[in-house]
């Protein structure tokens, strides 16, 4: 905020510099998810039903978890038709 | 242009096609719905290319008005009294984000107990939410009043929503010779909504970030600033609009025959066209009254107020809803405007009209009669609720 002295140099709302995928939110998370990607069928709910979405997936279509921003709710264990993905406690 | 015969409701939407909204979410209540019937007709219909959104609240309906404003769309929406009241929240986003979010509201009581008519309680129940209000007296100035004001919200040194408030089946089911404007001359008035920023999935930003305590007050006075400059703007473009298609309301607050004036009302929404009838009849038997009408709540017309008081010694101040604990809204900003001035008129504040019960011709003469003679000053009577049961104002 160095370059802004008063009120008239602010833009006209608040507009962050970089998007928020860059805050790191997945720290206070109590469980964690761990895919096991054997009985994965690429269906992709998980991926449609995650609220951050810490969700992405990799170029053949499987789900990868970014850890540093999901927050341990456990819909992607609860949606999951294969039972592929397990919440175990952080450690 | 086509003249046409139809509700306040109807010129709402037309508004809202005229003006090229580009994005409506919308959920329906009573009396507003026949707005977004209107609308999802003109859908179906292929008459109007626009993202129709049915939403499953007006919490959500304000939440997608506001990223699809944030995206650079037009936005528009309605609602009435307790879908009001529910968006409150998203009411405070919208005008913090700076979403020039135009909206009609349909003046309706709030329960309980349970009612469906004329009050303004909802709207002033809104005062603080940073909205531009507009309080109208006919189903042409709903419509007109909607191409304004996207003008002046999104202005890009002001950047305000405004609500476009229409009485509750007074104008909303009432049907009225009203012109709609063709679409060139609509468009050669209002240009595509441009804003300087905008949400892009391909530059992404964080919109309505936090602001630590260093810079929160600096991006209020922002707001409160572009608010302040609002009042200009209006006026501003009222002229534009009239040299284009010769209507014009009288700015923030509409003057008849207060020049002269021993006694004068002030009035917001469709009660001031009764009064403007009283008002004929009364001067005709020698009795010099004249009407302010409230057209802008927000910004409050300050100048106007004050300009008033040093032509008029009795101001009465109609509220068509009260503010439990002391005094109607329109009458608390009377006082508040003159307090800093010398200017002393005797003001009175009367509360009249809640939940749908008519203000009458006879009741306005009432009114006008009492502030003609009335020799009650300060505090004595200060606020006096009409035609309540067994707590009449001047039956005698």
């Amino acid at each position: 905020m160095e370059k802004y002295k008063g009120y008239k140099d602010l833009p006209i709302m608040p507009i962050t510099d970089t998007p928020s995928t860059v805050n790191q939110t997945g720290f206070w998370k109590t469980f964690k998810p761990i895919f096991e990607m054997d009985k994965c069928i690429k269906c992709n709910i998980c991926w449609k039903f995650c609220p951050e979405p810490a969700i992405t997936l990799d170029e053949e279509g499987y789900p990868v978890i970014a850890l540093f921003h999901c927050k341990g709710c456990g819909i992607c264990a609860n949606e999951c038709p294969k039972d592929a993905i397990k919440m175990v406690m952080e450690e | 242009m086509v003249r046409s015969v139809i509700s306040g409701n109807s010129a709402s939407a037309y508004g809202a096609k005229i003006a090229r909204a580009e994005v409506i979410a919308a959920y329906p209540i009573t009396p507003q719905t026949s707005i977004i019937e209107k609308i999802a007709n003109f859908v179906a219909n292929g008459e109007f290319k626009t993202e129709f959104v049915k939403v499953e609240s007006e919490h959500s309906a304000m939440a997608a008005c506001v990223a699809a404003s944030l995206t650079g769309a037009r936005t528009y929406t309605a609602s009435s009294s307790h879908g009001l009241l529910l968006m409150h929240e998203m009411l405070i986003w919208a005008s913090g984000a700076r979403t020039p979010v135009v909206m009609s509201n349909v003046n309706r009581a709030n329960g309980p107990p349970w009612s469906v008519w004329a009050d303004q309680h909802d709207t002033m129940a809104q005062r603080d939410t940073g909205w531009m209000q507009i309080y109208c007296e006919s189903n042409q100035e709903v419509l007109d009043s909607i191409l304004m004001q996207y003008k002046v919200g999104e202005s890009p040194d002001i950047m305000i929503p405004s609500m476009i408030i229409e009485d509750a089946f007074i104008l909303s089911h009432t049907v009225e010779p009203v012109d709609i404007p063709d679409q060139d001359a609509v468009d050669d008035f209002l240009p595509p909504f441009a804003p300087e920023k905008k949400l892009d999935p391909d530059d992404p930003h964080g919109f309505g970030s936090l602001v630590m305590p260093e810079w929160y007050m600096e991006f209020r006075y922002k707001i409160a600033e572009s608010m302040d400059l609002a009042r200009d703007r209006i006026r501003e473009v009222e002229k534009d609009f009239e040299k284009r298609f010769g209507r014009s309301y009288g700015g923030l607050m509409d003057f008849y025959e207060v020049e002269d004036a021993d006694a004068v009302l002030m009035i917001g929404g469709s009660v001031a066209s009764t009064a403007k009838e009283v008002i004929d009849k009364m001067r005709k038997e020698g009795k010099k009254v004249g009407l302010a009408r409230v057209r802008y709540f927000r910004p409050f017309p300050v100048d106007e107020v004050r300009w008033l008081a040093k032509k008029v010694n009795r101001i009465g101040v109609v509220d068509r809803s009260y503010c439990f604990g002391h005094g109607g809204p329109i009458a608390a900003e009377v006082y508040g405007a003159l307090l800093p001035t010398g200017d002393r008129p005797i003001v009175k504040n009367f509360i009249a009209g809640l939940g749908g019960k008519d203000i009458t011709p006879e009741v306005l003469e009432r009114l006008f009669n009492k502030m003609l003679v009335t020799n009650e000053s300060g505090t004595e009577k200060e606020i006096e609720w009409v035609d309540v049961k067994g707590h009449s104002l001047g039956v005698e």
